[in-house]
């Protein structure tokens, strides 16, 4: 599995990643890309990581495998990235449209805004600690799209066969099972 | 109102919130800005947050007298012109200016040695806020009684406005030093560690586990150049602040550009030589020995 490390949370995923004994490796150049089989982009700053994605020229190679069905999870900005539609971002950004959604992003507000909450998810027993940080949120989903959690109307998680998202941050919660859930869907 | 369901439940203002924050700003370039344009330049360059300050250290040495919170206006202006975090600093113990802040929504308060401090003893309680704080370190214990006081990021100080990235390593190295010696120490020695410090026995305790900060820990002061960026990010910075080095250089946007490449590539000598190329001339900067005021002595 790789992780994309251009910018932001991305050791806190290898270290989940690792504890469920995934080998995780950071990626920052296209060889290492095409030494992975799955990809989680993190958490971050999205404008900031898809600059970066251009100038360490990755962008290319990654569409071809998103193309391809690498499996591939997003988190906060990861979720922005992989969007089709990006609501009130810069010009310049350029979504991967590996899911039919469109974003929006810092949905909730500034950082006094950000907040915690017990999600309940589709599949899930009990509820998930949910951390989300100046969030975007899914404004609208295509057909071929599932949605696994809403936080009151709103969606927050959500996938298809190749690609998971998140607004919220399972990087940071000491809980594995949307980890593995992703896990399960590169098997 | 009868068919509506109760809302869901959220907690504002806590650790995991507030550390969390720092977390996605790893890898990334925080810099100084002190006009909405100078901030479109940041983000445009791929910045992950700008501080906004009515002047970078360079000039606050330059002018002397007393360097105090922005002004409200100026800060909205730069909010109003970027989607990227904006922080801001206030005066060290200056917890009125902190609320200010925190009521003009800046998403990061910077408890800043760079501003002349408004207590001489008290540093603000930090976990009276909601808003997260970032507060510089010289040394382990210092960085530890600010986590104590609720600081959610580190950085280390270094000499800011000098353009030396000198004390930017020394504190690094003092502070990452004491991280790994007291990874060695036996829990007998850990009290004494503590008594050292200065810190909370728990938080050396943590240390001891984790061999790590309980936060995220930046470094800022005094870098100019992209291989000074990689340097601290080798020697274990998670991210830098720049501060006067990018628009006290003489081409600024290529600059910053080239820092955010040179903090994403950190370990990479081959794209670090290719984005140092034609950068125009960084900022003079400063000797050690030439300083008449050192701000990292401000906070304790």
């Amino acid at each position: 599995m790789g992780v994309l490390a251009l910018q932001g949370a991305f050791e806190s995923h290898i270290r989940i990643l690792n504890s469920l004994g995934i080998e995780a490796i950071a990626i920052r150049d296209p060889e290492s890309l095409d030494s992975v089989s799955g990809l989680v982009i993190p958490g971050g700053e999205s404008t900031a990581i898809s600059m970066l994605l251009e100038s360490n020229q990755l962008r290319k190679p990654l569409e071809e495998r998103l193309s391809d069905g690498m499996p591939v999870f997003g988190t906060c900005a990861g979720m922005i990235m992989l969007s089709t539609e990006i609501l009130d971002g810069r010009e310049d950004q350029t979504p991967l449209a590996a899911i039919d959604i469109t974003v929006k992003r810092n949905a909730f507000g500034r950082q006094i805004d950000s907040f915690e909450s017990q999600l309940d998810i589709k599949g899930f027993t009990y509820p998930f600690p949910s951390i989300f940080i100046r969030a975007p949120i899914v404004e609208s989903v295509g057909e071929s799209v599932n949605v696994l959690a809403k936080l009151d109307d709103q969606i927050v998680l959500c996938g298809n066969e190749t690609t998971l998202v998140a607004s919220f941050h399972p990087e940071l919660s000491n809980d594995l099972r949307i980890h593995e859930l992703f896990v399960s869907m590169t098997i | 109102m009868t068919d509506e369901e109760t809302p869901t439940s959220r907690t504002t203002g806590t650790i995991n919130v507030k550390r969390g924050l720092a977390e996605m700003l790893k890898g990334g370039v925080i810099m100084d800005v002190v006009t909405p344009e100078q901030a479109k330049i940041a983000e445009d360059a791929g910045a992950v947050a700008v501080m906004a300050l009515e002047r970078v250290p360079a000039d606050i040495r330059v002018d002397g007298g007393v360097a105090r919170m922005s002004d409200p206006e100026m800060i909205e202006g730069i909010k109003a012109t970027v989607t990227i975090p904006v922080m801001a600093k206030a005066r060290i113990g200056h917890f009125v200016e902190a609320q200010i802040l925190e009521s003009l929504g800046v998403d990061y308060v910077d408890e800043s040695e760079v501003l002349t401090p408004a207590d001489e003893k008290h540093h603000i309680d930090k976990w009276a806020f909601t808003v997260p704080f970032v507060c510089g370190a010289t040394n382990l214990g210092e960085a530890l009684r600010r986590i104590s006081e609720g600081a959610c990021m580190i950085r280390s100080k270094g000499e800011a406005g000098t353009g030396n990235v000198v004390q930017a390593v020394r504190h690094l190295r003092t502070i990452l030093g004491d991280i790994k010696k007291i990874g060695q120490a036996d829990s007998a020695e850990i009290f004494d560690w503590a008594k050292q410090l200065q810190a909370p026995v728990s938080l050396v305790q943590e240390i001891a586990e984790t061999g790590k900060l309980p936060v995220p820990m930046f470094c800022a002061g005094g870098l100019a150049t992209p291989a000074d960026a990689a340097l601290v990010m080798q020697l274990g910075a998670e991210a830098v602040f720049v501060g006067s080095g990018i628009f006290k250089s003489e081409n600024p946007e290529p600059r910053a550009k080239a820092i955010v490449e040179a903090t994403t590539n950190f370990n990479n000598p081959e794209i670090l030589a290719k984005v140092s190329r034609g950068l125009g001339g960084p900022m003079t900067g400063i000797g050690m020995d030439e300083l008449n005021i050192k701000l990292e002595d401000r906070g304790w």
